[in-house]
């Protein structure tokens, strides 16, 4: 972060996960005339989620550019543009159409300054979203941030608080590589405090969102407010969790990752993208490699099922992990062994 | 890159292009991917060569219209686009064995030469993948203010892209300075275009009300007309143009493409190379302006000819570059 803890903390407001993200793109749109931001109904509709409200009434249509139902055509513009002199922020309205647009982020944005030998860049951000239990069925629910996740040369960022997202979308935005930023669509209306004062957070930088001995809980976005209302829950039951955000998934921070696991010898990861092959798995496999000698249990990992999303209520609750589901493997992994219990 | 660096004119663009110059940069590319095919077939190039031999018409007289700031993005068929756009054969030949010295220093190879000093934004190996990268630099042109150019060079296998026509609607309602250049060499890897493509390719640019004209592609100078007229509307601000060139592939699909005779015959082949080569009608119609003769071109020819041998002899001594480099540039 640009300014001291102290000062930073000194003068704070209240905003919602959608607020902050709007102020982040507004002040980088204020101070630096080659942003601007691209997409479907991101003009006067401010898009779905009402997240760019009030952005094309400040900095007007020339740029803030609502597009026709085009997503390969628009990421690819935007990748264009990043290459000749502007920062697009490109607005891919919802997760699952990533699918449309992968040649333009996996085999343009991600490639050009590897195949150009460092001489192209391409400084580009990709908002989008994740999430289930908006009741919106297999094709507007997904968490696909695995997907860009694999492939070298996109960054990628998972925000969990308003602090947080305010911070990483200004940063995401000065980067000079493309960055891919995921927005939980049912966190927008998540409230925090963050600092009036100009401030930004490092790409590559977790984040221990609450101090604890005897489990880490690794989580990201969302999950990351489900662990955090688990280890609330199990501190009543004596188990002290560790809530670890890695904020980033790449670059990801492993050494704050592998510290905390050597600190707890136990590791839950939790994670909303599907439970195979995903986020969640190379996080488990990260602590697993470096801290093995540390563990007193198997890595556990919690992910969405791997099913697509359904649309009943009912058996949709049931694919995405949840405070029951954590707490109820966080408690057999430590079966009753803390800390404080073996000492 | 930011940006490009000042602009510096071709010269001659305002009056009439220089043609000796596009002669020999037509010549320059066919020399050039002649010794392609001699180090590929040697064995010292490895990977693949889509060779543009044949449609040199297309990529000079296309360039000959552009300044230096203006963009370009190129197609795995790309040599000669890279290189009538001002690049030099010897970091191109370089490029092409994966050495040191190379445009992306050997990162990027024949298929994704690069070279922002002269606006190239990049070949591409995907078909149709460079579309929206070209059309985005028109909307940086057009953001920034500048009278830049972008062009999009594709072949008439990116008309099956569907981002060409996501590209074209934006590019025409936003009225965006791009010129789509479709080199239409009949066959889209290994089959005949017909095979593939249903109505006009002209009606699809028609279908966005953007103004779209076919032309001999074999023919420099019309190429070049066409394409003048075409920068000219773009930078007076009335938006985008589709060329559609007729030209033809001497070689395969790409050099170990060679027993063609399942999709094309030797018979069509012979007559694009004696009776519709791009080189051949230019040199006819120097000599017949009087413009060059007959003893100065050959000369003009060896001399390119020794030069390309050098530039090639230059790149087989290149070292290829340091391991560590490996893992450099992934992040700018």
């Amino acid at each position: 972060m640009s300014l001291p803890e102290t000062e930073v903390e000194a003068v704070t407001e209240e905003l919602t996960m959608a607020q902050a993200i709007r102020q982040a793109i507004a002040e980088e749109m204020r101070r630096d005339e080659s942003v601007f931001v691209i997409g479907e109904d991101v003009a006067e509709a401010g898009t779905p989620f009402k997240v760019l409200s009030g952005l094309v009434e400040e900095f007007g249509t020339a740029r803030v550019l609502d597009t026709p139902i085009s997503e390969p055509g628009f990421t690819g513009m935007g990748v264009g543009a990043a290459m000749t002199g502007r920062r697009p922020v490109v607005d891919i309205m919802f997760g699952d159409f990533l699918g449309l647009a992968m040649d333009q982020i996996a085999n343009q944005a991600a490639k050009v300054h590897y195949m150009s030998g460092g001489k192209l860049s391409v400084p580009l951000t990709i908002r989008t979203t994740m999430g289930a239990t908006r009741r919106s069925a297999a094709q507007h629910s997904q968490s696909l941030h695995a997907w860009v996740s694999h492939i070298p040369g996109l960054k990628v960022v998972l925000p969990s608080t308003p602090y947080d997202a305010k911070g990483l979308m200004k940063s995401a935005i000065r980067d000079n590589s493309p960055v891919v930023f995921f927005e939980d669509k049912m966190n927008y209306q998540q409230r925090g405090q963050v600092p009036v004062a100009e401030y930004t957070l490092p790409l590559g930088v977790a984040d221990i969102k609450r101090p604890g001995r005897d489990v880490s809980l690794i989580a990201t976005s969302s999950m990351v407010l489900v662990a955090l209302e688990v280890a609330q829950v199990l501190a009543d039951e004596g188990i002290e969790c560790e809530v670890v955000d890695p904020r980033t998934t790449v670059p990801l921070d492993r050494e704050t990752l592998i510290e905390s696991v050597r600190r707890t010898s136990r590791a839950v990861v939790v994670d909303e993208g599907h439970r195979s092959y995903g986020v969640g798995a190379e996080l488990a496999a990260v602590v697993a490699e470096g801290a093995f000698y540390f563990l007193d249990a198997p890595v556990r990992r919690l992910g969405a099922m791997d099913v697509p999303i359904p649309f009943s209520p009912v058996l949709e609750d049931l694919t995405v992990p949840t405070a029951e589901t954590l707490a109820e493997t966080v408690r057999e992994l430590c079966g009753g062994k803390t800390r404080e219990g073996r000492a | 890159m930011t940006d490009t660096q000042a602009a510096v004119s071709t010269p001659a663009l305002e009056g009439s292009p220089d043609w000796l110059r596009a002669y020999r940069l037509m010549l320059s590319i066919r020399l050039f991917e002649d010794r392609v095919n001699d180090l590929y077939q040697r064995k010292i190039m490895p990977g693949l060569a889509h060779l543009s031999s044949g449609e040199e018409g297309v990529a000079v007289g296309v360039c000959t219209a552009l300044h230096d700031d203006d963009y370009i993005t190129s197609t795995h068929r790309g040599h000669g686009h890279c290189l009538a756009k001002g690049a030099e054969p010897k970091l191109m030949f370089a490029e092409l064995l994966g050495k040191a010295a190379g445009y992306c220093g050997g990162k990027g190879g024949s298929m994704h030469i690069a070279d922002q000093q002269r606006g190239n934004l990049g070949a591409n190996a995907i078909v149709g993948g460079s579309l929206g990268i070209a059309t985005g630099a028109g909307l940086s042109i057009k953001q920034r203010g500048t009278t830049q150019v972008a062009v999009s060079f594709i072949g008439d296998g990116a008309l099956g892209q569907g981002v060409l026509y996501e590209v074209m609607n934006m590019a025409s309602l936003w009225q965006l300075p791009v010129i789509y250049v479709c080199e239409n060499n009949l066959y889209g890897e290994y089959t005949l275009g017909s095979e593939t493509i249903a109505g006009q390719p002209l009606d699809r640019a028609a279908a966005f009300a953007i103004p779209a004209l076919e032309v001999d592609g074999q023919d420099v100078r019309a190429v070049y007309r066409a394409t003048a007229e075409a920068v000219a509307r773009a930078r007076r601000g009335e938006g985008p143009s589709f060329l559609l060139c007729s030209t033809y592939r001497y070689f395969g699909h790409h050099v170990g493409d060679v027993d063609r005779g399942y999709y094309r015959s030797r018979d069509e082949e012979q007559l694009w190379r004696t009776q519709r080569d791009p080189i051949t009608l230019a040199r006819v119609w120097l000599e017949a302006e009087g413009l060059a003769d007959s003893a100065g071109l050959e000369e003009l020819a060896d001399q390119l000819g020794r030069e390309l041998e050098a530039a090639a002899e230059f790149a087989i001594a290149a070292p290829f570059p340091e391991l560590d480099q490996v893992a450099t540039d992934v992040f700018a």
